[in-house]
């Protein structure tokens, strides 16, 4: 039942318990007592919104980082990416296989703050190595929801 | 001219969908839960593979029997899923769709005054097939006491000396039926008894949702006597693929083949090489598909119980089968006012077969949205008819 919830409250988190209750087949308390557990053991670490800000009069700039840092001492990456992403306008810190260690999202309202990001607070952290911003130019698809598609049924209306 | 047509042909009934269809086709804002195909998109990496063989320019005519690689697929997909064992050299035949190896197994074990066992509610090819094939269908009207499964007694009730083969469509297109093991046992013992084909669709086979599926053909002594019916419309959403199979004992196979050759030629390339990537690495897919399916059954039962609307818990395809009686109606007076006055489209169960009068069929190849707005709309319909009602 786990997995299948969290499939389904990942696609809608405002789903309501009773309609869980009727899409698993199983009673709404142990929904709501499984969904306790999932909390407290930080499966379920929040329920957000996937907005598309392009359609909104609100600026929003989204750059992708590419980061070379040094790993430190007994911390490997861990101590540097938690100084990266406790700057509220860091949006996600990944650790990355291959040619860089971190990827870093940021989201600012002007590009201009987001080069000042760059040359003031990250590039100057001491175990950064190099950094190289690639700027989010349009949104086809996120969190596995493509945005403005919506297509028409193009079955026969009724087949046997 | 006035030269007559084909008397055989011209004697058999329209499908009693084409009717309806028209009706419904004429109303532009109707939401439907008429179709008996999947809503899902086949799955981009099965699409891609497709596309990819086109490019490589793999557009020639295959082998009668299908490529050989996606036979031995097929075979090994049996063997994992159904636990069967079939030879992909010589008992297993690729066909346009599961329609075309209904129509060709029919043809290549049919002589003239033969029976076929037809029980109904069911798939609406079977009697049309078995007639142009030459047989006298048999029909058994299934019970929904039943949950419409075929029993013992109903099939022991038609067997004639002339009876040939057993068509057996489960899990059930129209009901959402299914046949569990047990009662699959009692109909294989009175087929070999009786010394009697079965021809066995289990097109739906993926789509069950309380126990994995049971082939009769994988039953002892069921294997030599089973034709047995596959494809990938339903599995894997490739209805427009045009792609299914047929797997019996070579002897039948061989006929199959020569009809299937003469008719056909082979099924479509593309939609061949689309297919081995489906067996190879679909499996996922299905599940998700499946889950999904589950959810929405689970949510029209749950509306019918609330509805109070009389219907048993199917657990198989992506059918529910409401019965309508207390409301005094035919299946299509139902079906027709209910498109009239809310704008949704089900299909009249006497499409399937006399004995799916007094009930419709939904279909929940559809969104969880969609099914909420139409079901809506279904309470509305329901409660104004019991008002109504003295």
């Amino acid at each position: 039942m786990r997995n299948e919830l969290l499939t389904l409250i990942e696609k809608n988190s405002r789903i309501s318990l009773t309609e869980l209750s009727v899409l698993l087949g199983v009673k709404e308390v142990e929904i709501a007592e499984e969904l306790a557990k999932l909390e407290q053991e930080g499966i379920i670490c929040g329920y957000h919104t996937l907005i598309n800000w392009d359609k909104t009069s609100i600026e929003k700039v989204t750059a992708l980082i590419e980061v070379k840092v040094t790993p430190q001492r007994g911390q490997g990456f861990d101590r540097i990416a938690e100084r990266i992403y406790n700057y509220p306008e860091v949006k996600s810190v990944y650790l990355i296989s291959g040619g860089y260690d971190l990827l870093v999202t940021l989201e600012e309202k002007t590009l201009k703050e987001i080069a000042s990001f760059v040359s003031d607070k990250l590039s100057t952290l001491e175990s950064v190595l190099s950094t190289a911003t690639h700027f989010i130019l349009k949104k086809y698809k996120d969190h596995g929801t493509v945005f403005d598609k919506k297509r028409d049924d193009e079955r026969e209306v009724i087949s046997p | 001219m006035t030269k007559p047509l084909s008397k055989m042909v011209e004697e058999i009934k329209p499908s009693g969908i084409r009717k309806f269809f028209d009706l419904v086709s004429e109303m532009k804002d109707a939401i439907s839960l008429g179709v008996g195909e999947p809503d899902f998109d086949t799955p981009w990496h099965i699409r891609d593979e497709g596309i990819f063989a086109l490019e490589k320019g793999k557009t020639f005519y295959t082998s009668n029997a299908g490529l050989k690689e996606l036979r031995e697929e097929i075979s090994n997909y049996l063997n994992r899923r159904l636990e069967l064992n079939y030879n992909p050299n010589k008992e297993i035949l690729v066909t346009v769709g599961g329609s075309e190896a209904i129509d060709v197994g029919l043809r290549a074990l049919i002589n003239p005054e033969d029976e076929v066992i037809i029980p109904q509610p069911s798939y609406v090819s079977y009697e049309p097939c078995a007639i142009l094939a030459g047989a006298k269908p048999v029909i058994i009207n299934l019970k929904a006491e039943n949950e419409f499964r075929l029993t013992a007694d109903e099939l022991k009730n038609v067997i004639t000396d002339k009876t040939k083969i057993l068509i057996l469509p489960y899990p059930n297109n129209p009901t959402g039926a299914v046949m569990e093991r047990s009662n699959l046992e009692e109909i294989a013992n009175i087929i070999i008894e009786n010394d009697i084909y079965v021809m066995s669709d289990e097109i739906y086979a993926e789509l069950t949702y309380k126990d994995k599926h049971v082939s009769i053909a994988s039953l002892e002594g069921m294997k030599e006597r089973t034709i047995l019916i596959n494809g990938f419309s339903k599995a894997y959403a490739m209805t427009g693929w045009r792609l299914g199979y047929a797997c019996a004992p070579e002897n039948i196979i061989k006929q199959m083949t020569k009809i299937h050759q003469f008719a056909i030629m082979c099924a479509p390339t593309t939609s061949q090489y689309a297919a081995i990537e489906a067996l190879k690495k679909g499996d996922d897919d299905v599940k998700e598909m499946r889950t999904a399916y589950n959810q929405r059954r689970r949510f029209l039962m749950n509306a019918f119980k609330e509805m109070g609307l009389d219907c048993f818990e199917p657990f198989g395809a992506f059918y529910v089968f409401p019965c309508i009686k207390e409301f005094g109606m035919t299946s299509e007076e139902f079906a027709t006012r209910f498109l009239e006055e809310e704008k949704v489209a089900v299909v009249p169960g006497n499409a399937f077969g006399n004995s799916g009068e007094g009930f419709v069929r939904i279909s929940y190849a559809y969104s969880l949205d969609n099914l909420k707005t139409a079901i809506g709309r279904l309470k509305n319909f329901v409660n104004r008819l019991r008002e109504l009602k003295p």
